[in-house]
């Protein structure tokens, strides 16, 4: 998520493909370095919907078709 | 005869002159002020109208059915918060509000409000803002749906970090408390229609 431009498409690939996973963990880590956040909707055991907080890229499980980064909360007025 | 007419010829000329000359001047450097290429700023006013589209999409794709109906008919989503743990067997809580189910609001670009919806009482307004750091974008914020997604994301997924970056205050800093009530109330009356359009259609798949 950009402010002023919505959803940007930063990177894609297949982790299967090891040049892909190369690509997709460098622009993980820039994207992180930047100070974003990075988080993995997902379906819960129970139907639920949520979002799961990612750290690091190994935490990414390996069926999620997205990674969404979006800017790192802050106290507001 | 010919040479003076030709003299005063020139003497109105150049009396002439200096009154049209200036006149003249200010309309040349106008017509090359229409003419000029201005260099163009980059703001395009469809530009934010496309990324609210964007991010409606996306949160639409990321939250379940329920909560995207409730954010296009009501403006806001309701989440339940996971940090509510019941008194101690035993134990006799202080706080009657202890282990009770809570829940926020989440409108975009205000506050976050929680509440006990077994009560409707309003408990804190969480103020959390979603800055870029990065340039050049850091100057504008994120599409409202944008903005209830990631709340929507940092609260499903890690709420105690971020109530702990959040600017927390009393109910009606910044949100109206009647305007909270108001939407609670149109959430409840929401949520009724809703269940009743489901039992119908249900009651008429199965005379189908």
């Amino acid at each position: 998520m950009k402010p002023g431009h919505g959803e940007v498409l930063i990177a894609e690939g297949d982790v299967e493909v090891a040049e892909e996973e190369e690509l997709l963990i460098r622009e993980f880590r820039h994207q992180l370095d930047q100070g974003m956040w990075a988080a993995v909707p997902e379906r819960t055991n129970v139907g639920r919907r949520e979002a799961r907080m990612i750290k690091a890229f190994e935490d990414i499980p390996r069926d999620a078709d997205r990674v969404i980064f979006f800017p790192r909360a802050a106290g507001g007025v | 005869m010919l040479l003076a007419a030709i003299a005063i010829g020139v003497v109105i000329v150049a009396l002439l002159w200096d009154l049209v000359l200036p006149s003249v001047k200010e309309a040349v450097e106008r017509y090359k002020a229409r003419r000029a290429i201005i260099p163009g700023s980059s703001y395009d006013p469809g530009r934010e109208r496309r990324a609210e589209q964007r991010a409606r999409q996306l949160l639409r794709s990321c939250v379940n059915d329920e909560e995207w109906a409730m954010y296009r008919d009501l403006g806001f989503i309701r989440v339940w918060g996971g940090l509510s743990r019941a008194p101690r067997r035993g134990r006799i809580s202080e706080d009657p509000r202890a282990g009770a189910p809570y829940a926020y609001l989440v409108y975009p670009h205000k506050p976050i409000v929680a509440y006990l919806p077994q009560t409707g009482e309003l408990l804190n307004e969480y103020c959390v803002e979603f800055p870029d750091e990065t340039r050049p974008y850091g100057s504008s914020r994120l599409p409202d749906s944008d903005d209830v997604l990631a709340k929507w994301m940092a609260l499903t997924g890690d709420e105690r970090r971020l109530l702990s970056m959040a600017n927390m205050h009393l109910p009606g800093r910044q949100v109206d408390p009647k305007r909270v009530r108001r939407d609670l109330w149109h959430l409840s009356q929401w949520e009724r229609e809703r269940l009743r359009r489901g039992r119908r259609s249900q009651g008429e798949v199965g005379a189908a």
